[in-house]
């Protein structure tokens, strides 16, 4: 193991580390803009230049491997003075307006500038202002703000495997744009916002709609219902200020009530719904020799990139809206029958860890009778952060309060739509009781958990053995989406996520998502589950209920109606 | 004798479209002799010559050949880099258009000594005449076996083929000449790995100079140590020269390292064309240093080069007279750099402009003294912190006229204009 030092200390540290990374493990603190962590070295920015003794030029600690017998100093004047320059530079090309800027205390070019201590920029600002390109219904582009880190860039075209970001032009001209056009809407955009996510400063956001939201809580004649995912409860901490993986679900319900909101419930119930949908839809395909394998439907962003990209595998995607859709179309038209609520005065607003749900939600046939939305606002998890501070709310200080009724109880089977291979394990624990007409002796399939890209398992089903499959990342989907384009998918079952490691790893998520964070988040979740009194889907009484007073049975006439769509080839 | 003709000694005696004149001149015989060596023999030869690149890096030429042949993948790659975008540089194109099997030759020695399987040449897009004989040259060679499979019995496969430059600068960096051959733009990669382990679709590379190839059939025919003995110690064998600007013989000059800069202009170029003084001259090209005329007895070394922090010193020199203006000069050079700059790392993206922007408020006689510490400043970070050689060496230029001419810098300080 190399022996190096750095800022004269001594230190042992991993043969082949970089410096970036011998640092950090010693607690030494290196700034970085264009680095980010599980994505490719860049060295673009510059930033992270340290100074190696006995070398004249600088070298980027991301991408210097340490050698024995070297010496790094990290805070020389030699290494702050360009690092200074560096941040001006930027600066000097950069609509630098903070105070009215949605990433004010939240960017990383701010933390830098505030960091090195710049309080005046030597350098002439040139910034050309561009157009922003805001068509999108999910995501907006400040050209103005964009610092060329090429992260979304990264993200877009090696792990979604898209490529609509890209670096065009060149010199001081250079622009990160959608390929070939002008706007992201124009492009095979799956909207799964996985850019905003990693954005070091608001040059791509989510397209906030906390305004509308505002309004609507501010407008006496809507009754104004909010609905959160699976994955918001083990996020919105995170983005309030506790650690990865903490689990909020009570506070976020109270933090919700005190915004305003009518009734706070759960999407988690009509994530159940979906089980019960899309499990027997399964069997019925499996049984009249329908189209299999068959799709998972819950995620937007792998439903876009099907349209887009794989439009001969159009009807292998389950007909189940997303519970999202579900949760929407059920309110408008039995919540408020129940209520005696007029459904054009009813505001359905949800909580998302996604911002491919934005655009979702704006879909031609995700309306109840042809006009009425079937929901009217999504927000991203950072968006109802942002709206809690705004209502100056402590967070920590909230009393814990339960989702209201009937849209309230779930099971652990809903619970874990957020971590991928939720939304499988959640269908076979139901699936394989229905086939087997026998309780399931282990409810947990630990195959189809955690962070592999592609994970498979094996059931038995009514005496046959089954193939499932599940991915995460659209490069992963593209592989799954491949072999059966091909026609040799072994599988029967297929579920997708758009974003690594599923909705926990959201693009609507806090910022800062790691792989470590994702898995906090992803071990949170099945804890969530294992507490729950009920573990699987059919098991929920309300859903029972439900199907009794309203929609009859799965797949039945109403269901088809209110809880199914069809999907066509786009772009 | 200030000239030493050792790569354009058959120049002019040789019909280039030729490949007859060629062999009657020796040609080919130095690869005949490598096939019949060790490999590791023809590495240690050219080691014994000391012979660095001629590109503009000055990197020492055989550790790219020893480091590639200890590469455990089988399939490697050579390229020529026959790009020449620095403005003021022509002695490739002079090599390619009047003895391209020289070159050729070099270069499949060096693929022979590497176990290379595939060759490019990466040729500047604007150069059509070295295109045409070069295509011309490449059949040729084939047809005579000198190219393609089972080279003169030897069972080694090789052939080479020509890929047009994206006609920016930058595209002859090694990495953006690799990316543009793989079709993408020419941007830089982030090194480590280096191009000899990781290269050309992933494969190792070598990269040389067109200059530096041809100079591998004179080595093995002289034997290193006697390429040694020409030029100087810190650099072996001779240096061609582009003369150009004031001068009133410009052209292609091959000399051995250590002439002094004087004697080439005054000798070969017969001074300025009109008799004027000289004031100044870039050396090297647009990224290289501008020394004021009482530094012509300098002499042709890559270490003396290096002095300047200017690794592309690739041999142009370039003269100019008393009328010229220091930031007339500084001014068009920073517009090259601000144009070329690929834009992938903040100091040479953002940089250059910025520096432009310094260099006009001189031009204009409108500089202060922050904007002369600006300047020093924008350039040392620029310098250290670039991702690549064109963003490193933008400003040496300004780096050498801010200590040979701040005099200038001074003046329009303190005589603004009003
Ligand atoms: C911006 C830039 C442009 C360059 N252009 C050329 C060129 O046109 N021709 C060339 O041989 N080397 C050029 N080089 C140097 C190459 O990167 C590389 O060092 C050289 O091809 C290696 O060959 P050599 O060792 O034979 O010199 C350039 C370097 C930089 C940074
Ligand atoms: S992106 Fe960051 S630095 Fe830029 S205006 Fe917004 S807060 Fe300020
Ligand atoms: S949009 Fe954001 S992530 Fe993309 S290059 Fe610009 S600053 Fe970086
Ligand atoms: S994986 Fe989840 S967060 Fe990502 S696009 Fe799909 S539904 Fe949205
Ligand atoms: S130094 Fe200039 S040309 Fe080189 S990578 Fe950086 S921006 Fe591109």
């Amino acid at each position: 193991m190399p022996n190096i030092k750095i800022n004269g200390k001594p230190l042992t540290v991993e043969e082949g580390t970089t410096i970036l990374e011998a640092a950090k493990a010693n607690n030494i603190k290196i700034p970085t803009l264009c680095y980010y962590p599980d994505l490719d070295i860049k060295s673009d920015c510059r930033v992270c230049s340290v100074e190696i003794v006995g070398q004249k030029g600088l070298k980027t600690a991301c991408s210097e491997p340490v050698w024995d017998g070297m010496e790094i100093r990290t805070n020389s004047p030699r290494v702050l003075n360009a690092r200074k320059v560096l941040t001006e530079l930027i600066l000097a090309n950069h609509d630098a307006n903070c105070t009215a800027c949605e990433k004010n205390m939240n960017c990383e070019l701010q933390t830098l500038a505030n960091t090195l201590g710049i309080d005046e920029n030597r350098f002439e600002n040139v910034l050309e202002e561009r157009p922003l390109d805001t068509a999108n219904p999910s995501i907006t582009r400040n050209p103005n703000r964009c610092i060329k880190c090429g992260r979304c860039v990264d993200v877009c075209k090696n792990v979604q495997g898209i490529h609509v970001l890209d670096n065009m032009g060149r010199s001081n001209e250079m622009e990160i744009t959608p390929a070939y056009g002008k706007y992201l809407s124009d492009q095979e955009c799956t909207f799964c916002g996985q850019c905003s996510s990693v954005c070091p400063v608001a040059s791509i956001t989510e397209k906030d709609k906390s305004d509308e939201v505002w309004e609507a809580l501010h407008d006496e004649d809507k009754h104004v219902i909010v609905q959160v995912a699976p994955a918001v409860r083990v996020s919105l901490g995170e983005e309030m200020g506790a650690r990865p993986g903490a689990i909020v679900t009570e506070k976020m319900v109270s933090a919700l009530r005190s915004l305003g909101f009518d009734r706070v419930f759960d999407t988690d119930f009509t994530a159940d719904l979906t089980i019960l949908e899309e499990g027997h839809e399964l069997l019925e395909r499996v049984k009249e020799g329908g189209t299999l394998p068959m799709f998972t439907s819950c995620c937007p962003g792998w439903i876009s990139f099907a349209e887009q990209q794989y439009p001969e595998l159009l009807d292998n995607l389950s007909t189940c809206k997303s519970p999202q859709q579900m949760f929407g179309s059920l309110a408008k038209t039995y919540y408020a029958k129940k209520e005696d609520i007029d459904p054009e005065k009813l505001h359905v607003v949800s909580v998302m860890p996604c911002t491919a749900k934005k655009y979702e939600a704006s879909r031609e046939e995700m309306r109840v009778d042809g006009e009425n939305p079937d929901v009217d606002t999504v927000l991203t998890t950072r968006e109802l952060g942002k709206m809690v501070r705004q209502m100056g709310i402590d967070f920590d200080e909230l009393e814990p309060s339960s989702f209201d009724d009937p849209f309230g109880i779930t099971s652990g089977a809903a619970a874990i739509f957020g971590a991928s291979g939720g939304v499988m394990e959640a269908a076979l624990r139901t699936v394989s009781e229905v086939v087997n007409e026998e309780p399931l002796k282990q409810l947990d399939f630990e195959d189809v958990r955690g962070l592999e890209g592609i994970k498979e398992a094996e059931v038995e089903l009514g005496g046959n053995t089954v193939r499932v499959a599940v991915a995460h990342s659209l490069s992963n989907a593209r592989k799954l989406a491949e072999e059966v384009k091909q026609g040799d998918s072994p599988y029967a079952f297929i579920e997708i996520m758009a974003c690594p490691g599923g909705c926990i790893g959201g693009g609507g998520q806090p910022y800062n998502t790691t792989n470590a964070t994702r898995q906090e988040r992803i071990d949170a979740t099945y804890r969530v589950d294992s507490r729950m009194e009920i573990r699987q889907s059919h098991k929920n009484p309300v859903i029972t209920t439900l199907y009794e007073e309203y929609l009859e049975a799965p797949l039945g006439e109403r269901s088809h109606k209110l809880l199914h769509t069809h999907y066509q080839k786009r772009n | 004798m200030l000239e030493h003709k050792l790569l354009t000694e058959r120049i002019d005696r040789i019909n280039p479209l030729s490949i007859d004149d060629y062999l009657q001149a020796g040609g080919y015989e130095m690869l005949k002799k490598a096939i019949g060596m060790e490999r590791i023999a023809i590495i240690e030869e050219i080691e014994k010559s000391k012979l660095r690149g001629r590109g503009g890096a000055a990197f020492p030429a055989h550790i790219k050949l020893m480091g590639i042949a200890k590469e455990e993948e089988t399939v490697r790659y050579v390229v020529c880099n026959a790009d020449e975008g620095e403005p003021g540089n022509f002695k490739d194109r002079y090599l390619m258009e009047h003895d391209p099997h020289q070159m050729i030759e070099g270069m499949v020695i060096a693929a022979y000594a590497t176990r290379a399987t595939k060759g490019y040449i990466y040729l500047r897009g604007e150069y059509d005449t070295a295109h045409s004989i070069l295509s011309w040259t490449l059949d040729e060679a084939r047809k005579h076996n000198y190219l393609g499979e089972n080279i003169l019995g030897s069972g080694f496969d090789f052939d080479i083929e020509i890929r047009s430059g994206a006609g920016s600068y930058v595209c002859g960096e090694e990495f953006a000449l690799i990316e543009s051959i793989e079709g993408k733009p020419g941007r830089t990669r982030v090194k480590p790995p280096f191009p000899t382990q990781v290269g050309l679709y992933g494969k190792p590379t070598l990269i040389n100079n067109v200059e530096t190839f041809s100079n591998f059939p004179h080595i093995l025919r002289m034997g290193g140590e006697a390429f040694a003995d020409i030029g100087t110690d810190s650099s072996s064998g001779t240096k061609l020269v582009s003369l150009s600007g004031n001068v009133a013989n410009p052209g292609v000059y091959e000399v051995p390292f250590g002439v002094p800069i004087r004697d080439v202009i005054e000798k070969l170029g017969g001074g300025t064309a009109d008799g004027r003084k000289i004031k100044m001259v870039q050396l090297g090209g647009a990224s290289g240093p501008i020394i004021p005329e009482y530094m012509l007895d300098l002499t042709i070394d890559f270490d003396r080069f290096e002095n300047f922090d200017s690794k592309t010193g690739a041999g142009a020199i370039i003269v100019m007279d008393e009328r010229v203006d220091v930031f007339d000069v500084l001014k068009r050079i920073g517009e090259f750099f601000e144009h070329e700059s690929c834009g992938k790392c903040t100091p040479c993206r953002e940089g250059n402009l910025q520096l432009l922007k310094l260099v006009e408020r001189f031009v204009e006689r409108r500089a202060s003294e922050k904007d002369l510490l600006n300047i020093e400043t924008l350039s040392r970070v620029m310098h250290q912190t670039s991702l690549c050689g064109l963003g490193q060496s933008a400003p040496t230029a300004i780096f050498s006229t801010l200590q040979y001419f701040r005099d200038h810098y001074i003046d329009v300080i303190e005589h603004p204009q009003s």
